[in-house]
């Protein structure tokens, strides 16, 4: 029993019950329960692997009081997030400072559309995906800058320019690399990106060109999603906490949980462009290994390829030192953006001259 | 009335009264912000011509990259209500007037122009999809294309050399 088929069924079953205007509705209003119980699981998943994962690397033990290992710790969080006092500064300006999480959250949301959580499990199968993911996402800028000038603190500001200058020009080279993928693939539809990896990733056909993009890729959506080593947004050392400084109960939660379910989209956008979305591996012409990874489901395929990424990220965030300003700015500019623009040039030269693997 | 009606009609309100606010509001960054919704209410116009590249590409372009600049802008300025210089209330009048001469000629012109006749194509439309557009720019407008590009990398150049001179 897949995922899709489940899909299928429920349709069908609503399609048998109603007409096609209230069905549509329905639908809607499950895929929202869906999205939102979604974040809900993701958040708490994220927040309690992203604990232990830092426990693991610094030989400490984690969250181990609330419930077996700990498991509990985030429920007990959340828990508190949400009795939690929502202040509201004086000098803030009230709308814009409310309106700030929502939208962070909103941006999102609008995320999860186009991405394919198993065969033919998808919500949106929008023909541009790709360009539609890189559009929207960014979009998150514009709700940390609003949050960091609304605050009305030196801090929250300072923050938020850090953030969207950030954001903007590490924007150029994570696009640069999907560009890639999209030149080798030949669309921009999602799906189809994954259906032309049935016979091997594009990580592993695509030769050194695609190992330099996956390289730039991370290192470009570690600094979209503001984690460290690039969390300049948020540099607790300097900035108190950056951006949400002022924030404060629910709506600090609205924040945290949107850089999570962010780390988790890029993730599964990297998964999907490099690492074949929700195909099995397949070596070659060895019908046996491959027979049995067409036994495991596509969601936990996908799921698998995803998580791997996301505890990269993760292990990224307790290794590496914090950059500056300025090593950041260079870093960008003067490395990142002139590779991957050569990158580009050569991915298509290897596009055209047929060289990868087929 | 259908979905795509209902889209449109609400679309069309949310542009217009964004629009409008942006003029209205006073202070700065609530109008970029206002300049933002409206352009994701033109994006929802794209979209539901089924002009997808075009509603994205707004938006990247639009309310992802250069009303960012504009807000980053305008936050590092500061600019408040109190400080903002108050305009000469006969320049207020003469700026209503204007333009309500101006939309007075726009409603005058497509009242008799062919966009009455044509009804746009929603869904099944294949104008604004990525591939026709390609081939249109590549095909028979690659000389205009080409041109804008240079144009565009000479305002890169000229940027870089203003950004240089201080050293």
């Amino acid at each position: 029993m897949s995922l899709s088929s489940l899909a299928q069924q429920i349709h069908l079953w609503l399609l048998g019950h109603m007409s096609e205007q209230w069905t549509l509705v329905l639908e809607m209003i499950i895929a929202g329960i869906l999205v939102i119980s979604f974040f809900a699981v993701l958040g708490l998943v994220l927040v309690y692997m992203e604990r232990k994962v830092s426990a693991w690397m610094q030989i400490r033990l984690g969250p181990n009081r609330v419930g077996p290992k700990g498991l509990l710790q985030s429920f007990a969080d959340t828990l508190k997030l949400l009795i939690k006092e929502g202040l509201t500064p004086d000098g803030a300006d009230k709308f814009l400072f409310n309106i700030a999480p929502i939208g962070a959250i909103m941006v999102s949301m609008l995320l999860m559309a186009p991405i394919p959580f198993a065969k033919d499990f998808q919500m949106w199968d929008i023909n541009i995906g790709v360009l539609y993911v890189s559009a929207v996402s960014s979009l998150s800028v514009i709700s940390i800058l609003v949050a960091g000038w609304s605050s009305n603190n030196k801090y929250s500001l300072l923050g938020a320019m850090r953030s969207g200058a950030q954001i903007v020009s590490y924007e150029l080279s994570a696009g640069m690399a999907i560009m890639t993928i999209v030149i080798l693939s030949g669309s921009l539809s999602l799906t189809e990106i994954i259906q032309s990896q049935q016979n091997g990733w594009w990580l592993f056909k695509g030769h050194v060109p695609v190992i330099i993009a996956f390289v730039i890729y991370i290192i470009a959506v570690t600094a979209e999603t503001n984690r460290a080593p690039f969390d300049m947004a948020e540099a607790e050392s300097e900035l108190t906490a950056g951006f949400h400084t002022e924030y404060s109960g629910m709506k600090f939660a609205l924040f945290f949980l949107a850089e999570y379910v962010n780390v988790f989209i890029v993730c599964a956008i990297g998964a999907i462009l490099f690492l074949g979305g929700w195909m099995p591996l397949h070596i070659g012409e060895w019908t046996a290994f491959n027979h049995i990874m067409d036994y495991i489901p596509s969601s936990i395929w996908f799921m698998g390829k995803t998580f791997g990424l996301i505890f990269l990220i993760m292990w990224f965030r307790w290794t590496f030192p914090r950059l500056r300003v300025d090593q950041l700015l260079k870093l960008e500019w003067n490395y990142l953006l002139p590779i991957s623009m050569i990158n580009v040039v050569l991915v298509t030269a290897l596009a055209i001259l047929g060289w990868y693997f087929k | 009335m259908s979905a795509t009606q209902i889209l449109f009609w609400f679309l069309s309100a949310l542009a217009i009264v964004s629009a409008l606010s942006v003029v209205i509001s006073k202070n700065p960054v609530y109008s970029v912000l206002s300049l933002i919704i409206t352009f994701f209410a033109v994006s929802g116009h794209y979209i539901l011509l089924n002009a997808q590249f075009i509603g994205i590409v707004n938006l990247i372009v639009y309310a992802g990259a250069i009303m960012v600049l504009f807000l980053f802008v305008i936050m590092l300025m500061n600019l408040n209500q109190d400080n903002e210089p108050q305009k000469n209330k006969w320049l207020k009048m003469a700026g209503v007037v204007s333009g309500g001469c101006l939309m007075l000629v726009f409603v005058a012109a497509f009242k008799t122009s062919e966009v009455n006749g044509k009804i746009a194509q929603t869904i099944d439309g294949n104008i604004g999809l990525t591939e026709t557009l390609g081939k249109a720019l590549f095909n028979e407008y690659v000389v205009p294309f080409e041109i804008s590009s240079i144009l565009f990398l000479s305002a890169m150049v000229g940027a870089v050399v203003i950004g240089k001179k201080g050293d």
